[in-house]
C-alpha cells in the first residue's frame, strides 16, 4: 500500500497488477461501470431516431456515431474487468438498479433535432468530464478515456454541424432546433453531478487523482464554452440568467433543478422505466443465443 | 444502351443493400451481446455504403438529377425493386441472421461477378463489397454453425428460420427484364449464373449446421418488379416520415 500512495503521490499511474485499496477500487468499478453503462443506456435514445433520419448521410453518420457508443461500452467495460469484476455481473447489476447511468439519457428524444442536442450537449460535455479522466490515476480507464475522447469529440462536432443545417434551414427546422435545446440544457448542467456542497465522495476521489475537476468547475468550464456556439448557431439557451461576467471570466448562470435532478436519479425521470426494460427485454431474449455459444464452445472450443 | 430499365437495375442493387441495412438497423440496443451491436452496426453500415454510391450512380445514368435521397425518401414501396428476402420483418436472432446467411451467399457470387462491369462505380463498389460481404458472411454463417449446434433449442430456432425464410431465395435468380438490358450494356451480370455458387456455399453450411433445407411447393415471388409484402410500405413509412413531414428541406 505503500507503493500506491507513492505512485499516487508521484502522479504515476496505477496498473491492474498493483496492490489497491479495496475502497479505491470499488470507487473505480462504481465509475467505471456507471460509464459503460451510460455509452451503453445512451444507444437508445439515439437509436430512436436511426430508422427515421431523414437523409441517407445522416443516416450513416448516426449509425456510426450508435456503433462508437457499443464500442466505448465494451471498452469500458474491459477497463472494468481489470478490475476483478466481470462484465456479466455488472450488467446485472445495471438491471437491478443498483449500478446507475447517467441520467440524462432518462430523457426522451422527441424529435430529429433532439440527435443534434444530444450530440452538441451531452457529448460536448462528456468531453468536457472525460478530458481530465485521460489524466486519471488509474492507467485502464485513463487510456480508454483517451479513445473516447477523440471519438466524441467528432461526435459533438457532426452534432454542431446536424443544428446548422436546421438552423439554415426552414422555419419548422429552426423552430425543432431551438426546443431541442430548450429541452436539453438543463439535464444536460446535471450530467455534472450535484454541487460541490453536496456532493459527498468528490473529495475522496480528488484525492486519489481519480476526479481532477470538481463537479461545480467542470459545469463552468462547460457554460463557458457553450454558451458561445449557442450565438453562432443562433440558438438561445434557456436561460435568463446567463450572461457574461467581465470581473469572473465566466459565463454566471440561473440555478439547476436540483429537485429534478434527484427525482431522475432515483427512478422517476421520463423514461428510466423504458430504458431499463428494453435493456433487460434484450438481455432476456438473448439468453439462448449465449447459452447456444458456450454450448458449441464447449463442443468445439472458442471461435 | 442505358435504358430507363438499366437505371432500374442499379438502383435494385442499392434498394436491397439499404432495405436489409434498415432491418439490421431496428435490431440495434437489441442484440444478444454488446459484441453483436457492434457487428450488427457494422453491417448495416456497410450495406448503407453501398446503397448510397449505388443510388447516386442511378441518377447520374438517368441524367434527370435525382439524389440518393430522392430514391430513399421520395419513392413508394411499389418502386422499390428490393427481394422480398431483406424486407422481412425482424423475427429473433436466429431469423435475422439466417436471413444474413441467406442474402450474404448469394451477395458475395453477385459483388464477384459485377468486379467485371463496364460501368466503373459499379465495379468499383463491387471491389469493395466484395470484400466487406466476405466479412458479413463470415459473420452470418459462424452464427449458422453455432446456433445449429448449439443447442436444442437454437437449432430448432434456427431450422424454423430456415423453413420460413427459404421459399423467399428463389426470387433472387429470377431473369427480369431490367437483368436482360443491364447484361446487355454490359452493366449487370445474369442472375441465374448466381445460383450454382450460391446453392454450394448453402448447402455446405447448412449441412455443418445439421439444418435441412425445407422442400417448398412455391417459390414467392414479386418484390423485384415492386410487388412487396405488407412489410415494406410500413418499413418506409417511418424510414420516410421526417423527410416527408418536410418537403424540400435539406439535412
Amino acid at each position: 500500500m505503500d507503493r500506491f500512495q507513492a505512485l499516487i503521490d508521484a502522479d504515476l499511474r496505477i496498473e491492474p497488477h498493483d496492490d489497491l485499496p479495496e475502497a479505491y477500487r470499488e470507487t473505480l468499478i462504481r465509475q467505471i461501470a456507471q460509464h459503460a453503462h451510460s455509452e451503453l443506456i445512451g444507444m437508445q435514445p439515439e437509436g430512436n431516431w436511426l430508422t427515421r433520419a431523414p437523409s441517407l448521410r445522416r443516416k450513416a453518420i448516426l449509425l456510426a456515431k450508435v456503433q462508437d457508443e457499443a464500442g466505448h461500452a465494451l471498452y469500458l467495460y474491459g477497463a472494468a474487468e481489470t478490475l476483478g469484476i466481470d462484465r456479466d455481473e455488472m450488467i446485472d447489476r445495471l438491471h437491478r438498479g443498483t449500478q446507475k447511468y447517467s441520467t440524462i439519457f432518462n430523457y426522451p428524444t422527441l424529435t430529429w433535432a433532439d440527435v443534434g442536442a444530444i450530440a452538441w450537449l451531452v457529448d460536448g460535455a462528456a468531453i468536457v468530464n472525460q478530458i481530465p479522466l485521460c489524466r486519471c490515476s488509474y492507467g485502464p480507464y485513463a487510456r480508454a478515456m483517451v479513445r473516447v475522447c477523440k471519438e466524441e469529440s467528432f461526435h459533438q462536432r457532426q452534432g454542431v454541424e446536424l443544428l446548422l443545417a436546421l438552423m439554415n434551414g426552414t422555419p419548422a427546422q429552426k423552430a425543432m432546433a431551438q426546443d431541442a435545446l430548450d429541452r436539453w440544457w438543463w439535464p444536460t448542467l446535471m450530467m455534472f453531478g450535484p454541487p460541490d456542497d453536496d456532493s459527498p465522495r468528490s473529495a475522496q476521489s480528488m484525492k486519489w487523482r481519480i476526479k481532477r475537476m470538481s463537479n461545480d468547475e467542470l459545469r463552468q468550464r462547460f457554460v463557458d464554452i457553450t454558451a458561445p456556439q449557442a450565438v453562432v448557431l443562433g440558438l438561445r439557451i434557456p436561460d435568463s440568467l446567463l450572461q457574461w461576467n467581465e470581473a469572473r471570466g465566466h459565463y454566471d448562470f440561473g440555478p439547476v433543478d436540483w429537485g429534478e435532478f434527484a427525482r431522475v436519479v432515483s427512478g422517476d425521470g421520463p423514461c428510466n422505466r423504458r430504458r431499463i426494460a428494453i435493456r433487460t427485454a434484450a438481455h432476456e431474449d438473448g439468453q439462448w443465443v449465449r447459452d447456444a455459444s458456450a454450448a458449441y464452445a464447449t463442443k468445439h472450443g472458442p471461435t | 444502351m442505358i435504358t430507363a430499365l438499366v437505371v432500374e437495375y442499379v438502383a435494385a442493387l442499392a434498394d436491397r443493400a439499404l432495405v436489409l441495412s434498415h432491418r439490421l438497423t431496428e435490431c440495434l440496443t437489441h442484440a444478444p451481446e454488446i459484441e453483436e451491436e457492434v457487428a450488427l452496426a457494422n453491417i448495416a453500415l456497410d450495406l448503407l455504403g453501398q446503397a448510397r454510391v449505388l443510388y447516386a450512380r442511378g441518377g447520374e445514368l438517368e441524367g434527370m438529377g435525382r439524389t440518393e435521397d430522392d430514391f430513399a425518401y421520395w419513392r413508394t414501396d411499389q418502386e422499390f425493386r428490393s427481394p422480398l428476402l431483406v424486407e422481412e420483418p425482424n423475427g429473433d436472432f436466429a431469423h435475422v441472421m439466417m436471413r444474413q446467411f441467406l442474402h450474404d451467399a448469394w451477395a458475395i457470387e453477385l459483388w464477384t461477378s459485377l468486379r467485371g462491369s463496364c460501368d466503373e462505380t459499379v465495379a468499383g463498389v463491387a471491389a469493395k463489397a466484395v470484400n466487406e460481404t466476405a466479412y458479413h458472411l463470415r459473420h452470418s454463417s459462424a452464427w449458422v454453425r453455432r446456433l445449429g449446434d448449439g443447442t436444442d433449442e437454437s437449432h430448432a430456432r434456427l431450422q424454423t428460420a430456415l423453413d420460413g425464410l427459404w421459399w423467399l431465395t428463389g426470387e433472387l435468380f429470377e431473369v427480369l427484364a431490367s437483368d436482360r438490358q443491364a447484361v446487355a450494356a454490359g452493366i449487370g451480370i445474369n442472375p441465374e449464373s448466381l445460383r450454382q455458387g450460391w446453392l454450394s456455399r448453402v448447402g455446405s453450411v447448412l449441412s455443418e449446421a445439421g439444418l435441412t433445407i425445407p422442400t417448398v411447393s412455391y417459390m414467392a415471388t414479386g418484390g423485384r418488379s415492386g410487388s412487396h409484402s405488407e412489410a415494406l410500405s410500413r418499413m418506409l413509412a417511418e424510414m420516410q416520415s421526417v423527410a416527408r413531414a418536410h418537403p424540400g428541406a435539406a439535412w
